[in-house]
């Protein structure tokens, strides 16, 4: 951040308490999309629709085209964390991800007719609506052929599943505007990974390390840990392999789409450690690691598990202390361990053991339950008021998974939806081939309260909250306070007319008067705090004064 | 469950604003607790909430690639 909003420099942890689970966190969400009544209407042009509903809903375009620009200019997709550059020309198409898309004109018209899209399909400047970037600090965008929410940066799991939350929300605004209008189609949107015809899309966990952490150790300490997490967070899916081609159940909705190791790619050939390399932020003090081989959750406490315990095996990582063990051939133990949902398969370790996931996220646990207590910020009472309850609620989740799966139910997503399934199979006597068991899995995601089943479970506490809705319904509205997206949403809430692009680490302000763009960088994702910002923003309404105040400017500059 | 669609706030004017979505519906006030709940109470619910014509319906959700 520039000068005028001065703190202590951040150092690697930026201030957090190191060793448990807090950390700079967020996710990302792809919604699967699906207009039941145009089965033919195309992917890019619907995601697109959905990102103008959202914009009607937050009235930001008729408040001067406040749907801000994303800033491209930090994008750096091909840079590989391995400390080589991909080739532009070696590249898949879909990796390009720091252009915007381009949309083609013929699949527009093709999918909602040249009229309509002359008439409301462009803003004043001609271009469709792709991205926004939230007041909350979130982005949602078309990313391939799904709408995306990304979270605003976090800094605890229990953050990171209400911020995630808040997205679906977002997503299902957007749902109810576009059902509202009768000239369109309605959209449904999905918090799944899979269509169960071979193609997944990804919902992407990121955290913030220090550079300095050798990416080998984290490939070696995440591995074994990632074939296993499924097991308290997997999403569950009806049909095995990627095309669903099997009868079956398996615990996630992911693991059969991977297909390597370690590698840049997330939309072919997916490793289980992704090396993508952009950090948005001090590129020689941190590395932002790009998780993508998680489900999608709708169970907060899967959501939360995900985070927290994720977060605390890279502390382990940072520290050196991760478990020595290594899973022989990873991506097909990953496949075996969702494919087993009796949690009794063993799986063949490196130095002739064989142990059950189970076991394996225990040996996990205890590692990271003694390096917490070590550092003291597992302590009830004087820790860091995060890591304690990760401990807490992992040890149970473990000790259900043994020996009271029904009691897990409430909280582990797989088992719940299993729940579900095993009620239909009992009553109905129906097969894992049976449609009305892919119905189940898939209307489960639907993310409307009345339709989707997840909220049908939800309202009838089947499912354990572990946010409440009203923190959820703010967290739509509102940044978190103890982030860089705090300075980000309060601009695009306050000064959103005079904002002409954003992303996670610059804030572009075209400000009348002004002879050129300002650009406010933001690359420490610990400051621009309400603690460092919000006196600023309390001192002004204007950007103009703002700008100066924040940029060390002679007023009106 | 269509009596709980909740409308979209109107819109205020002039200010950057972001209109609060509608929440998931609270479960109801006295509701007997999770565990008397039969499961056939349950799927008789999600009976009344599942799309008519599964198969058609779960052959037409087609995905094009994510990440």
């Amino acid at each position: 951040m520039t000068a005028g909003v001065s703190g202590k420099p951040a150092g690697v942890s930026g201030g957090l308490p190191v060793g448990g689970a807090m950390r700079v966190m967020g996710s990302e969400t792809e919604y699967g999309i699906h207009a039941p009544s145009a089965p033919g209407a195309n992917a890019t042009m619907m995601s697109a629709r959905v990102i103008q509903a959202y914009a009607q809903v937050t009235r930001q375009r008729a408040a001067g085209g406040a749907e801000t620009r994303w800033d491209y200019t930090d994008e750096e997709p091909l840079h590989d964390a391995r400390g080589w550059t991909l080739e532009r020309s070696q590249a898949d198409p879909d990796q390009l991800t720091d252009q915007p898309p381009v949309l083609d004109a013929e699949a527009v018209a093709l999918a909602y007719g040249r009229q309509e899209l002359e008439a409301d399909g462009e803003d004043e400047s001609g271009t469709l609506l792709m991205n926004m970037v939230l007041g909350n600090g979130a982005r949602l965008y078309v990313d391939h052929a799904h709408p995306e929410y990304s979270s605003p940066e976090v800094t605890s799991p229990l953050d990171a599943v209400a911020w995630d939350a808040a997205g679906d929300l977002v997503a299902l605004a957007a749902v109810r505007r576009l059902a509202a209008d009768p000239e369109l189609p309605p959209i449904n949107l999905y918090k799944n990974n899979t269509d169960n015809k071979s193609v997944s899309y990804g919902s992407h966990e990121n955290y913030l390390m220090p550079r300095n952490v050798p990416f080998g150790d984290i490939v070696r300490g995440l591995t074994p840990f990632f074939v296993t997490r499924q097991i308290i967070c997997g999403a569950g899916r009806v049909g095995m392999k990627q095309d669903g081609s099997r009868p079956g159940y398996q615990i996630s909705q992911r693991a059969d789409f991977f297909e390597t190791e370690v590698g840049l790619e997330t939309t072919i050939r997916r490793p289980i450690i992704n090396t993508r390399d952009e950090p948005h932020a001090t590129a020689d003090k941190y590395r932002r690691l790009h998780v993508i081989i998680g489900d999608a959750n709708l169970s907060q406490a899967s959501n939360y598990l995900k985070f927290g315990a994720t977060a605390m095996v890279l502390s382990l990582i940072e520290a050196g202390l991760a478990p020595k063990l290594e899973v022989h051939e990873p991506v097909a133990a990953l496949q075996a361990v969702s494919h087993d949902t009796s949690l009794t398969a063993t799986l063949r370790l490196l130095d002739g053991r064989r142990i059950t996931a189970l076991d394996l996220q225990w040996i996990y646990y205890e590692a990271a339950a003694k390096h917490a207590q070590d550092t003291g910020v597992a302590d009830a009472v004087d820790g860091d008021g995060h890591t304690h309850q990760v401990l807490e609620r992992w040890s149970a989740t473990l000790t259900e998974l043994g020996s009271d799966r029904a009691a897990a139910a409430s909280s582990v997503e797989w088992l719940a939806k299993l729940s579900l399934l095993e009620g239909y199979r009992d009553r109905d006597g129906l097969d894992w081939g049976h449609a009305r068991l892919g119905l189940v899995d898939l209307q489960w995601a639907d993310i409307r309260p009345e339709k989707g089943l997840y909220y049908r479970m939800l309202a009838r506490d089947r499912m354990q909250r572990l946010v409440d809705d009203a923190t959820i319904q703010r967290a739509v509205t509102e940044p978190p306070s103890d982030t860089r997206a705090f300075f980000r949403g309060r601009c695009i809430s306050r000064f959103g007319a005079d904002v002409v692009g954003a992303s996670w680490d610059s804030v572009i302000f075209d400000v009348p008067g002004r002879g050129r763009l300002q650009r406010v960088p933001t690359r420490e994702p610990l400051r621009g705090t309400e603690a460092l910002t919000g006196g600023l923003f309390a001192r002004h309404r204007e950007a103009g004064p703002f700008l100066s105040e924040l940029l060390g400017l002679p007023p009106g500059s | 469950m269509a009596g709980q669609e909740q409308q979209q706030p109107k819109s205020r004017d002039t200010e950057v604003d972001e209109d609060v979505p509608a929440a998931p519906p609270a479960p109801a006030e006295g509701q007997a607790s999770a565990a008397t709940q039969g499961v056939d109470d349950l799927l008789d619910e999600i009976d009344g909430v599942l799309e008519s014509n599964a198969e058609e319906f779960v052959r037409a959700f087609v995905q094009k690639g994510g990440q």
